[in-house]
């Protein structure tokens, strides 16, 4: 594959002309920008950060987890270790990650945009980010919290003695963020597509970002408000969950959830986005079945609303709502099913390259396969009772969160790495570090569905010795999976000084932003483009790719000219 | 240490869900095949460069294929819930006669009563072969009542009665666990479940001390001494209502205002000149030398238990 990769770079000279990156160097214009792209790279160098702590944190625990007695932490400190690691990956590093990442890099490239709706607003949110970071920080270093990432009342407001208004408070301030974003998506991808750039001729990451920000401004608030009830039971002792004192419990529990079941599909939805876009690329088709991936997302949008009620199946709820709750969470497994089934589908009869991107979209597949299928025993009543609170649910959603959502993060950031940055990462190293993800994260995970289904409560600091050896090989495959987690890091590092100039279009791949030199300019593009067909023509309409050659393939984009 | 990979099964449910459970093997394990195999086969036949046919999808895959596979999953989904879900429905009843067993939560213990009054902690007792009920109710957060080998989880609550049942059908001794988070030791608040002939069980169960029951017997006392007759919400004597007292403020007659802790308590009773509430006439005589230390014990454990009942 040497020639391709000889294709795919340009000799060492630097770029003649000037790009996003060179277009001013002092710290002022990274910090007071407004180019969505630099915004993105503002966002990917602070939410490293909260991956590096999150990661720490599991680290601890799984160290711990190797033998049954409590040996490096405490009872409190071990606590304090699985909340600090919830919040920080699920607030400060899964919810963020794609959308405000490669969503924020690529959404305007992709719909032939100059920047985002609110271009100022988008520096906003960084900063309101930024706030929230510093407020996660300081519970940590005020002592930590002692609640899980779900802050179950009255737990959480009369009874843990951490610093829960302070994680509240980061948790609240990180929602405004989030907020902000979205709405600066959804008016873009409203206003600001191209010309000829119909809806049904959107990239599906664009629709899945798009589908994402929705669920984010109807569902977050509805977060926002239940922090505001336990920072008023707990600072000043207003009674709404104390059943003591008339309130109720489990009314957290049904606000929380009708807030975090849609919070999964802000962590996923934007991943199968990224799948679409590698799959198709590297198997040199059209993707199978477009309109039905576009209607599955807006599907698993709409109806990831209506099931948080299977959380609480132990909970005390009622048996009619518990049946409602399963029905729906069955009914929202089609739709994911789908998508499994159209990504398999594009690569037959396909051109298939197993570039690194293309790997880590493999993998992914396989294991959001497994963690969706998994989701199909929790929402059976029966055996969801038996499982949840287990080890179970634990490997159940790291399948979908971090064999899905992480797989796809690094998937994406391999692919789009020549766009962002102008270099090309090394390609074996890539591809090592994405098969190592793939097993490292079978180790580390499958183990906790068997233990987790042998009884293996989660949350547990001490546990039976009896689930011990499915302890060791979790902690044992963890090791591999961080290995595969820093590799990257380490060569995308590298490439930014010694990685070869990447040509515009190195996959060859047909999107808008791939139109557009790498790194692009400071306005995106040199002249408008204009779209006149659909995505993902890489092979003629009524036809496939040949055997071997590359070409043909249509960018979606007429040819953009060049300025003078 | 064996290696197991299936939890032991020691109830009628554990052996019901395990059906389920294995039918959701076998069926996501055929999709999971499905999947894998089909990735696999079509990465080697459609990698770049072999001789395989490419071209046009045929008509009826670009269709009928994609209706066809929403349609399926749609009715094994519809599928799967039906048996889910009569499963549910048919268990979740416990039979009228089952022995009925309370059991009260609190970090990080399990209490349990059974209907002798035989208590214990952390653990507990049941005869195989008959229906248990568990009532139960916490005193602090929310705990999670799970018996893995019986395959039941429930979660307790405070300020409300939770319910499960289960009906045992193997004898031995199977873990106890709290599978909510509920605080600093929550990984610690566990213990056994015994399941014995239900002839053992019955010789057990006589055979257990009745432990102290400090609020029932101080309920005994006050009506006993005569509390009763003046602080019963119905009596005629202008006397306070005691129902949440146990930690309120409590305004005094000389002007000062104190919390009414246990030691508060005590004094009411031994010394009841001395802090008078504000609005009553010192008529409570002094039960100093009427009661002793243990009395006082119990009768100041049910002042306390009032606690929650007022706020109820
Ligand atoms: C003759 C009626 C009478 C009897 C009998 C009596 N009390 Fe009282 N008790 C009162 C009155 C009146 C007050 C309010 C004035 C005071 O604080 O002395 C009071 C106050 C109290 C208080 C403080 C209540 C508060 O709101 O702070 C306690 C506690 C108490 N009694 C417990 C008892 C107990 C226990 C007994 C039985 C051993 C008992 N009392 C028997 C009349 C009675
Ligand atoms: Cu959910
Ligand atoms: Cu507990």
């Amino acid at each position: 594959m040497s020639d391709v990769t000889a294709e795919r770079a340009i000799p060492d000279t630097p770029p003649a002309e000037e790009n996003y990156l060179t277009a001013g160097t002092s710290l002022a214009s990274w910090l007071l920008t407004t180019d969505h792209k630099r915004v993105a790279l503002l966002y990917m160098a602070t939410i490293t950060v909260f991956f590096f702590l999150g990661g720490a944190a599991a680290v601890m625990m799984r160290i711990e987890l190797v033998t049954p007695q409590g040996d490096l932490l405490s009872d409190d400190a071990y606590n304090r270790a699985f909340t600090f690691h919830g919040v920080v990956m699920v607030w400060f590093f899964l919810i963020p990650s794609i959308p405000n990442i490669l969503g924020n890099f690529l959404l305007p490239l992709m719909i032939g945009a100059k920047d985002l709706a609110f271009p100022r607003l988008n520096l906003l949110s960084w900063y309101i980010f930024v706030i929230a970071g510093i407020l996660a920080i300081y519970t940590l270093l005020a002592g930590g919290v002692d609640t899980g990432w779900t802050f179950y009342t009255p737990l959480s407001t009369a009874f843990a003695n951490g610093q829960v208004l302070a994680a509240a408070a980061a948790v609240f301030v990180a929602g405004f963020s989030t907020i902000a974003t979205s709405v600066n998506f959804i008016a873009t991808v409203h206003l600001l597509r191209a010309p000829g750039l119909t809806w049904l001729r959107l990239p599906l990451f664009v629709w899945a970002i798009y589908a994402t920000s929705i669920v984010m401004v109807l569902a977050t608030p509805v977060l926002a408000m239940v922090l505001l009830l336990i920072f008023a039971e707990r600072a000043f002792g207003i009674p709404i969950f104390d059943p003591l004192r008339g309130g109720d419990p489990i009314l957290f529990q049904h606000l929380f959830w009708f807030y975090s079941h849609p919070a999964v599909y802000i962590m996923i939805l934007p991943s199968f986005g990224v799948i679409s876009e590698l799959v198709t690329c590297f198997a040199r088709r059209r993707v199978f079945g477009y309109n039905f991936m576009v209607y599955a997302i807006l599907w698993i949008a709409l109806v990831g609303f209506l099931v948080w009620g299977h959380h609480m199946f132990v909970s005390g709820q009622s048996m009619l709502a518990n049946l409602v709750f399963s029905f729906l969470s069955f009914v929202v497994a089609v739709p994911s099913a789908i998508k499994v089934f159209n990504w398999t589908s594009t690569l037959y009869r396909g051109q298939i390259v197993f570039d690194a991107a293309m790997i880590y979209a493999l993998g992914f597949i396989g294991l959001f396969t497994i963690g969706g299928l998994t989701g199909l025993f929790l929402a059976s009543v029966p055996v969801d009772v038996h499982v949840t609170d287990t080890y179970f649910v634990v490997a159940h959603f790291h399948y979908i969160m971090v064999g899905g959502a992480v797989s796809a993060l690094y998937g994406g950031l391999t692919f789009w790495w020549p766009k962002i940055t102008g270099r090309m990462h090394p390609e074996s190293w890539a591809r090592f570090a994405a098969i190592l993800m793939f097993f490292g994260f079978g180790f580390t995970f499958f183990p906790m569905f068997i233990m987790g289904f042998l009884g293996m409560p989660r949350r547990y600091h001490i546990y039976a010795p009896e689930y011990q050896i499915w302890h060791v090989l979790a902690s044992a495959g963890a090791v591999l999976l961080a290995v595969a987690y820093l590799l990257p890091m380490g060569y995308f590092g590298w490439s930014l000084f010694r990685g070869r100039r990447a040509t515009a279009n190195p996959w060859g791949a047909t999107g808008l932003e791939w139109q557009t030199s790498s790194p692009p300019p400071k306005e995106n593009f040199f002249a408008p483009p204009v779209v006149l067909q659909g995505p993902y023509n890489y092979h003629p309409e009524h036809a496939g790719p040949p055997s071997l050659e590359r070409e043909p393939h249509e960018p979606q984009g007429g040819p953009t000219e060049r300025a003078p | 240490m064996s290696l197991a990979l299936w939890p032991a099964t020691a109830s009628e449910q554990a052996a019901h869900i395990d059906g389920l459970f294995t039918g959701l093997l076998v069926v996501t394990g055929l999709i999971l095949l499905l999947v894998a195999g089909l990735l696999l086969l079509f990465c080697i036949r459609y990698r770049r460069g072999t001789q395989a046919k490419r071209g046009d999808l045929p008509e009826f895959l670009r269709r009928d294929v994609e209706l066809g596979w929403t349609a399926a999953t749609l009715f094994l989904a519809l599928f799967l819930f039906w048996w889910a879900g009569t499963l549910e429905l048919r268990a979740s009843m416990a039979p009228p006669e089952a022995l009925e067993i309370h059991v009260v939560a609190k970090q990080w213990m399990w209490k349990a009563r059974h209907p002798n009054g035989a208590r214990e902690i952390d653990a507990l007792h049941v005869p195989r072969g008959e229906a248990v009920r568990l009532v139960m109710t916490s005193q602090d957060v929310i705990h999670s009542f799970y018996v893995p080998a019986f395959r039941v989880k429930q979660d307790v609550l405070p300020g409300r009665f939770t319910e499960m049942w289960f009906r045992p059908t193997r004898t031995g001794e199977y873990r106890l666990f709290c599978a909510e988070f509920c605080g600093t030791q929550h990984s610690r608040m566990g213990g056994m479940v015994t399941v014995m002939e239900p002839e053992d069980y019955a010789s057990w169960a006589a055979a257990q001390p009745q432990e102290q029951d400090l609020p029932g017997e101080g309920e005994a006392l006050f009506t006993a001494l005569g509390c009763a007759g003046c602080h019963a919400p119905a009596s005629a004597v202008h006397a306070p209502v005691l129902q949440g007292v146990y930690g309120r403020m409590v305004h005094l007659a000389d002007g000062r205002t104190v919390r009414a802790d246990q030691a508060y308590l005590r004094d009411s009773i031994l010394q009841p000149q001395r802090d008078v509430v504000a609005g009553y006439a010192p008529i409570m005589p002094s039960f100093a030398g009427l009661v002793d230390e243990a009395d006082l014990q119990r009768l100041v454990a049910y002042l306390q238990s009032l606690r929650g009942e007022a706020a109820r």
